[in-house]
């Protein structure tokens, strides 16, 4: 947080339900819950984006050279910040700004997602442009792919930034102020070490006894949404690229149209004004697809976020593993204790074995043997007694946040229905506006 | 399309079409048509019950193509008056209405083919009853086609759809095969019936009253035969073919030339359409199974599965339109042009033969001094003959044929608007349902 700057609503938590379409100058959502939460771990203070105008506003290529030296062609954005009290006073101050490259809002979104595995991480635009129908280009550097991306990436400092956890963060508030020295700050944050690649191998499975129940079926749910949203991704490719075909074809109309025009002499007129709204239908298809590229954006968005909501399942997963692995441990030192201080042997063991076969120990070394063995169960005890709190802490805040979640997502996808079904209805206005002028050419005919 | 509907209502001391009962809708009322109804082939404006008709297995189509058609002119009426230009309007009055209807299969030892209902009304002597209803095969029309080319060589003769169709391919049998092939004989019998000269023939006479025809199958073939012979030995080479002709020749095939291309554009639609709307069923089904994991977002997306679903029909409507009321007029064109391209030949033939016939006489009368013998005066009046019925017919196909695309094209574009007409209504009441919900749970919230 800047230091010093006066907050307009310092401290003052929002009681408003339900997310807006994100805005620059919006406000996020807080449930009661949240509240206390907030309270508990963060500083005293609001969210970022109540106190910031943040916007992503422009795109940029440049060249340099990369990591091995050799010389490529990229994108920057550049990202504006102001505060918002300038803003709400009506003073018009220049915004703040620097560049940043996808790569590195890369490598801001993997810290946030290892420094906070109980939050379900806002995700990035696509790194590569998927779900592609014929027309539209794969290729990173299109116009049109650099503008949605931009976009994406606006997207994801405002839900961040609007986030009751990650808003405050220290490396996110570096992030969008001072270009340089960033990406060393958050090296030495050594989040790097914090990660774990168990996490990352999706196919690795813990055998975990106990999870907690909410936690596998929201596993089980997120497995589900991404599923759907990338099989609706690529049905929606697949029919665009129809739609596509249907409306170009009618452009051959204009052009026999027209040429037939030429021999005929009353029929001619309308022939001819009739091909050219052909020749009209057949081009309106391109604004059209764009357009609805918008809504493939937004599923692409909770593709993503699916796997985030995974990730924070899994982390509950691994987090508890480990404590019933700890607890496991801790289980069989205790009974290796008893074994040794009751000569009782309940279970097998080599020095079970070996007691029988070369007779008892001498006392002193059971004696030390016992002393180290109290020593392993009270750092096991401690072990499990911090595994159990990070587990339950985790388990709290995760669960806070994937209600959270649940709610946005509810909230915004019901939203891009509603503006997918607004779009469908234009296109059907548009279609009609065409074919009624061509019925009125052909009617002169 | 009516060839003669061009034309307004009947007069002259007819009987009103609206006082003529039709025999085979006798359990009806009398119609009574609104001001502007147009008098065309069909005298069953209502529509014929099936109650009544049992004989033969009837094949299954929608109501009789003469209805539906039939309102379809109603619609162009205002316009058709005025367009007309035919040469014979003035002294034609309506009395002769032909339908062809009610197919149904017939299955015999031998062979299965279907037969139409055609029916007859009118109050010419030349027919010895007011109505006739008869039945008649595609082979019965074929001949009749036959017969008139043959009789009427200086007459346009209109088309009928195609004879030939691939058996793996194509199902005779089926229901719209059936039913696309019934409309072009209707609309060919129509045309005939409507032409001043031509439905005078003693030929279309008995096609449309007496029972049985078979008799006279056999000839058809032969005559068919002999006609073609007859074109190739002519011989006669043609002069100077006067600009006119030229004219209509030159028109005719750069016009079919354009009917073809309009064809293979419209066959490619229809196949990007189908292929549309295999994906667009692929793209609802993805709503629904998404639907089945939510419970918030479970209505709303159910409802978009169903405004798929509701697109996907109408596009199916949008694609079975084209296919059975768009292709089969302009293939019939590009039938009918062969045809005016085969009298164009002809009236090139009796052209010929009459500047030969005249060539030799004349050598013949500088040597011999005989006169310019008869025969030679009647081919002039041939070609004087079939110029000037060659002209007329043109000038009425060329109307008709206006009105025909016309028509074609307004319907075309019609079917389009009510398929984006009946999308925009799926999704706007798609909308309607979301909204509702949002405030539903917004005064729930607040509650």
């Amino acid at each position: 947080m800047r230091p010093g700057s006066p907050t307009t609503s310092g401290g003052k938590m929002m009681a408003q339900q339900g997310k807006e379409p994100l805005a620059a100058d919006d406000v996020s959502n807080n449930t009661a819950a949240d509240e206390s939460i907030n309270n508990a771990m963060v500083e005293q203070g609001s969210i970022l984006l109540r106190r910031m105008e943040i916007c992503v506003a422009e795109a940029e290529k440049r060249s340099g050279k990369n990591a091995v030296n050799m010389q490529e062609t990229f994108t920057v954005y550049l990202i504006e910040t102001r505060p918002m009290d300038a803003v709400t006073e009506g003073q018009n101050p220049a915004p703040d700004s620097l560049w940043r490259r996808y790569s590195e809002f890369e490598l801001l979104r993997n810290y946030l997602i290892v420094t906070y595995p109980y939050i379900v991480v806002p995700p990035l635009p696509e790194k590569r442009a998927e779900f592609v129908w014929h027309k539209l280009s794969a290729d990173n550097m299109d116009p049109d792919f650099v503008e949605r991306r931009r976009i994406g990436l606006e997207n994801f400092l405002l839900r961040v930034a609007s986030h009751p956890v990650l808003s405050n963060d220290k490396i996110l508030c570096h992030f969008l102020t001072e270009e340089h020295g960033w990406k060393e700050a958050v090296c030495e944050t050594g989040f790097h070490a914090k990660s774990d690649s168990r996490l990352r191998a999706l196919s690795a499975t813990f055998r975990v006894r106990n999870p907690d129940k909410r936690f596998m079926e929201m596993k089980h749910y997120s497995d589900e949404l991404q599923s759907h949203t990338s099989q609706l991704l690529r049905a929606r490719a697949r029919v665009a690229d129809r739609l596509y075909g249907v409306y170009k074809v009618h452009g051959n109309y204009g052009r026999v149209f027209s040429e037939w025009s030429a021999v005929e002499k009353e029929m001619g007129d309308g022939l001819q004004s009739g091909g050219h709204h052909m020749d009209a239908y057949a081009a309106s298809i391109d604004d059209i697809l764009e357009e609805e590229e918008h809504y493939a954006d937004q599923l692409k968005e909770y593709l993503s976020y699916a796997e985030a909501l995974r990730a924070v399942c899994r982390k509950h997963e691994l987090n508890q593993f480990e404590l019933e692995m700890a607890s496991h441990d801790l289980i069989s030192k205790k009974q290796q204790r008893e074994e040794l201080a009751t000569g009782i042997v309940r279970t097998f063991s080599f020095k079970g074995m070996t007691n029988k076969i070369f007779g008892q120990e001498a006392p002193e070394q059971r004696e030390a043997r016992l002393k180290l063995l109290e020593e392993l169960i009270a750092e096991g005890e401690e072990s499990v007694k911090e595994k159990t709190v990070e587990c339950e802490e985790h388990v709290e805040q995760a669960w806070v946040d994937m209600q959270r979640f649940k709610e946005q997502k509810d909230k915004d996808l019901r939203e891009a229905l509603i503006s997918y079904a607004v779009m469908q209805i234009s296109m059907c206005k548009k279609g009609i506006q065409v074919w009624s002028n061509a019925k009125e050419c052909f009617l002169k005919m | 399309m009516s060839v003669g509907a061009a034309r307004g209502l009947a007069s002259s001391g007819q009987k009103p079409i609206a006082e003529i009962l039709h025999p085979l809708s006798a359990a009806e009322e009398p119609l009574s048509p609104g001001p502007d109804v147009s008098v065309t082939g069909s005298a069953s404006v209502g529509g014929e019950k099936e109650a009544g008709l049992t004989n033969g297995t009837p094949v299954e189509t929608s109501s009789p193509a003469s209805a539906s058609s039939l309102f379809n002119r109603l619609q162009l009426d205002d316009d058709l008056e005025a367009d007309a230009r035919d040469p014979y309007a003035a002294s034609e009055t309506r009395d002769l209405f032909v339908t062809v209807d009610d197919p149904k299969k017939h299955v015999s030892t031998m062979e299965t083919y279907i037969t139409y209902r055609v029916s007859t009304k009118t109050t010419r002597i030349e027919f010895d009853l007011p109505e006739y209803c008869v039945r008649r095969r595609y082979q019965d029309f074929d001949w009749l086609r036959i017969k008139l080319e043959d009789s009427q060589p200086t007459h346009l003769i209109p088309p009928l759809p195609e004879k030939f169709v691939m058996k793996g391919v194509v199902d005779r049998f089926s229901e719209e095969f059936v039913e696309t092939r019934m409309k072009a004989l209707d609309k060919f019998l129509k045309r005939v019936a409507d032409h001043p000269v031509l439905s005078f023939n003693t030929h279309l006479n008995a096609f449309l009253s007496a029972k049985d025809l078979n008799k006279r199958q056999g000839l058809a073939l032969l005559s068919k035969v002999g006609e073609s012979v007859k074109h190739v030995a002519g011989g006669y080479k043609l002069r100077a073919r006067p600009a006119e002709f030229c004219a209509m020749g030159e028109y005719l095939d750069t016009f079919s030339q354009k009917l073809g291309t309009i064809d293979r554009i419209a066959q490619r639609i229809l196949k990007e359409q189908s292929e549309h709307l295999t994906e667009l069923r692929e793209y609802g089904a993805v709503y629904s199974s998404w639907a089945a994991v939510e419970d918030e977002l479970r209505r709303p997306l159910e409802g978009v599965a169903g405004c798929v679903t509701t697109c996907c029909g109408a596009v199916e409507e949008l694609s079975d339109s084209m296919s059975q009321d768009f292709l089969p007029v302009l293939r019939e064109y590009v039938l009918y042009i062969e045809s005016m391209k085969n009298v164009l030949r002809k009236r090139d033939q009796s052209q010929a033969e009459y500047e030969g016939r005249l060539e030799a006489a004349i050598l013949r009368k500088q040597e011999d001094r005989a006169p310019i013998p008869l025969e030679v005066e009647k081919c002039q009046d041939k070609v004087e003959c079939f110029n000037a019925d060659l002209k007329a017919d043109w000038e009425r196909w060329q109307s008709n044929k206006r009105q025909d695309f016309k028509q074609l094209l307004t319907g075309m574009a019609d079917k389009n608007i009510s398929y984006y007409e009946k999308s925009q209504a799926a999704w706007e009441s798609l909308i309607t349902l979301l909204q509702d919900k949002q405030t539903e749970d917004k005064t729930s919230e607040t509650n």
